[in-house]
């Protein structure tokens, strides 16, 4: 039997997701909502960067479900677990995890980074020790003669994986051009609607976002069993393994953290805008005051004291792992409670605006009460300012997080995280001859994230705010289907 | 505007004592002097009298919001709150925490001097650089150029700062070996040492300023006064230079004035891998060796800074646009 785990941040990220379904079939019962966001979703654009999130998002969630293994020999009455709760992730790398060097190597060696002594005690005299670069325990270790086999096992593995690649964007065409048959007059028709961009929505970028990622997934599963596809780090970790780590947590930083703001923004910014008076001189004062203070001394004060609170209260936690989440949840809730000013100016602006519209002075008239009109008919007005906000806050954040970490402040240093690996690449940047893998392999995942939110995020702001969408640089027009 | 200026400095000091009182709320209540004391000393053993001695040097012996024991008024004003307050309002910051021997004030106003000299420059090439480049892309809006140079823009914001500084270290200190890894000296050989933060800075920044810029002076450019000045004949450049880009600069001043306190708090990240002595790195040894009254000095600056910077940005509205009256 398995103990199941529910992290903070887990609980977190699952009700996170139940709340978008809620939100989803919301959108579908409204005509002009579902009219909007299908305008994020004809945006090619917007089609490949969401496709690229969500599968982040997969990632994050496989990493959200943790659970502890019974240790062996316990005794039937009472089951002893594994102090150390896994997850999902970390069940479906397991190799990964396992196969732990003893220190640097570069992606696909067999051979370790730096020279070791080989012999020396016990040997004849007059054969020196020698030094040499030892063969990692794991890497390429299925090779009989590694000089000589590596670099055609190599190939013939990513050969495989690209064939692989190869024959799932390939599937995954046909099940396209399949899917758009009936309404394009058979598969053929289909097929080339599809490959000249003539569908409703924009499936041939979608289609080749995730080609490109199945060509790169495709030789990476190949060499994953036998080799460490992007190096090993000073311990000996998985590089990769430790990537796909860092994305979960700059995901849920990202997510949560931007969640954590709204309550605070909405409800303060509508009171401010809808009663004005002291309430909104009140309301003022207090997101001026924040806002005056540099904000990563209001996040490092806040964030010491979460630290005392945490030591204060052992109790609270089992495990190493339960700790470190412990502490990434009270740091996304100080970035929400300190993080909050911005987006409260704006709907405080808003619904100044909102209030003196005819149709808020008729509900006012009627005697509609106050509580009433901010549900029905300021807050639905100024939701789009509050989602325009959350998705650019998102790719802010997860690079606040890496500067965060390497000031000190960020998530706990046992929680793999983006800034914690560019805050070790740098000691290694600076080696010579020089270690540029985990640097490397930070900066891929972590611009390819930020990346895919950025672009996210301007397609939904130019889908929500007409203004936006005109100062969009054009160079091609997309033809309508 | 006298009255205005009135009202707002009453209002600048309001904020400031609510800063105050916020950064003792968040410093005390789940810390006690006690622990900071103990935390400071270090060692395993310490004892209650080295204890008593820490907070007695420091002014920590009192208690921290209000005396019960003291008669009068005096259970305001004889605890550690007040005291501090008064004396941080007076701009007297006192003595370091963690080591009795770094006067603060003095610190303060040599770093201050070097943070200077790092973000100065930068905050004036920055505008420069990114009101250029923004000007270029509307100038060739809905070309490729436009089209490019927005992707450029969003591909230098998506990539973190570390990033850059890390790879710019590598290449031109490792690889090239033109400018020092880190380190600063007074005087002109300082440029040898900024160079290379500066520019990496604006690098990292030019992204998404640029692109901001361009979405305010294409706001700009959609308004009738614009299609006037192309009907009377003005050529394109002299439409954008000397009518678009002087009303778009309302906005522009709004958002780069919202750097003005970084330019003398500094930087925290860039003077800490640029080994550069300034406030930034002052701000990163207080955070990580926990000193209360540093934490406390420079969020105070901080917010006063804000505050001051946010008043200019207000009075130069009168100066850029006439119409703009202060009440």
């Amino acid at each position: 039997m398995i103990k199941p785990v529910i992290l903070w941040t887990d609980a977190a990220i699952w009700l996170l997701m139940a709340a978008l379904c809620v939100y989803f079939f919301g959108v579908r019962r409204q005509a002009t909502q579902s009219a909007t966001w299908g305008r994020v979703l004809r945006d090619p654009v917007g089609v490949a960067s969401g496709a690229l999130l969500a599968l982040f998002l997969l990632v994050t969630l496989a990493d959200s479900i943790h659970y502890r293994v019974p240790l062996p020999g316990s005794l039937a009455g009472q089951v002893a677990f594994d102090p150390h709760a896994r997850s999902l992730l970390d069940a479906l790398m397991e190799r990964q995890v396992a196969m732990r060097e003893t220190s640097y190597s570069a992606p696909l060696a067999w051979q370790g980074f730096s020279r070791e002594a080989v012999g020396g005690v016990g040997m004849l005299p007059g054969a020196a020790a020698r030094r040499e670069f030892p063969r990692l325990a794991f890497g390429g270790a299925q090779l009989a003669d590694p000089a000589r086999d590596w670099a055609g096992d190599v190939l013939a593995r990513g050969a495989w994986g690209l064939a692989g690649g190869l024959l799932a964007s390939a599937l995954l065409f046909a099940l396209m051009a399949a899917l758009i048959a009936r309404s394009h007059g058979g598969w053929r028709a289909g097929a080339r609607d599809l490959l000249a961009d003539r569908t409703h929505h924009p499936l041939r970028a979608l289609w080749l976002t995730l080609a490109v990622v199945s060509l790169l997934l495709g030789p990476t599963l190949a060499w994953m069993p036998h080799y460490h596809v992007l190096g090993t780090d000073r311990t000996g970790n998985d590089v990769l393994y430790q990537s796909l780590k860092s994305v979960r947590t700059a995901f849920v930083i990202g997510a949560l953290a931007t969640l954590a703001t709204l309550p605070f923004a909405l409800a303060l910014g509508v009171l401010a805008g809808y009663f004005k008076g002291w309430v909104d001189d009140a309301i003022q004062y207090l997101y001026t005051l924040l806002a005056s203070v540099p904000n990563v001394l209001l996040i490092a004060a806040c964030v010491l004291m979460v630290q005392v609170f945490l030591d204060k209260n052992p109790q609270l936690f089992e495990t190493a792992v339960e700790r470190g989440d412990l502490k990434m949840f009270l740091l996304c809730a100080v970035l929400g409670v300190t993080g909050w000013s911005g987006l409260c100016r704006l709907v405080r602006g808003e619904t100044l605006k909102l209030r003196e519209l005819d149709y808020v002075q008729a509900a006012t008239a009627f005697g509609v009460s106050h509580w009433r009109i901010m549900r029905r008919h300021i807050v639905p007005n100024v939701m789009h300012l509050v989602l325009i906000t959350a998705v650019l806050n998102f790719s802010d954040l997860i690079l606040y997080e890496a500067v965060l970490t390497y000031v000190g402040v960020g998530v706990d240093p046992t929680t793999t995280s983006f800034g914690g690996m560019i805050n070790l690449a740098r000691v290694e940047m600076a080696r010579d001859p020089l270690v540029w893998w985990s640097f490397a392999a930070a900066f891929g995942f972590m611009v390819a994230l930020v990346l895919a939110a950025n672009l996210f995020a301007d397609a939904v702001r130019d889908a929500f705010d007409p203004r936006a969408r005109s100062q969009r640089p054009h160079l091609w027009r997309r033809k309508a289907a | 505007m006298l009255n205005y200026i009135v009202r707002r400095i009453a209002y600048g000091a309001l904020i400031l004592v609510g800063v105050n009182l916020l950064t003792f709320f968040l410093f005390f209540t789940v810390n006690t002097p006690d622990d900071m004391a103990r935390l400071n000393i270090g060692g395993k053993r310490v004892t209650q009298q080295q204890i008593d001695l820490w907070k007695s040097e420091r002014g920590y012996d009192k208690p921290i919001w209000w005396d019960e024991a003291a008669p009068g008024s005096a259970k305001l004003t004889h605890t550690v709150l007040w005291e501090r307050s008064i004396s941080l309002f007076a701009l007297d910051f006192g003595r370091s925490d963690a080591r009795q021997a770094v006067n603060i004030g003095h610190e303060v106003k040599t770093r201050m001097g070097v943070s200077l000299q790092l973000a100065l420059p930068l905050f004036i090439l920055q505008l420069i650089a990114s009101v250029g480049f923004a000007v270029l892309l509307a100038f060739f809006r809905n070309t490729r150029i436009d089209f490019w140079g927005v992707v450029l823009c969003v591909l230098m914001l998506s990539i973190s700062a570390l990033f850059y500084i890390i790879v710019g270290q590598f290449l031109f200190s490792r690889v090239l070996r033109l400018v020092p890894i880190n380190g600063y000296e007074p005087g002109l050989d300082a440029v040898r040492f900024l160079a290379l933060p500066i520019l990496l800075s604006l690098l990292s920044r030019l992204g998404t300023e640029a692109r901001l810029y361009r979405a305010m002076l294409l706001e700009e450019m959609g308004k009738d006064y614009v299609r006037t000045a192309r009907a009377k004949g003005l050529a394109e450049q002299a439409v954008l230079l000397r009518h678009v880009l002087r009303n778009a600069l309302i906005p522009i001043i709004t958002s780069a004035g919202g750097y003005l306190p970084y330019v003398f708090l500094g930087s925290l990240v860039f003077e800490s891998f640029f080994a550069i002595p300034g406030l930034g790195a002052f701000v990163i040894e207080a955070i990580t060796g926990q000193d209360f009254a540093i934490v406390r000095t420079m969020v105070f600056l901080g917010a006063l800074l804000y505050i001051a910077s946010n008043a200019l940005i207000d009075i130069a509205y009168t100066w850029i646009d006439p119409r703009v009256r202060l009440s």
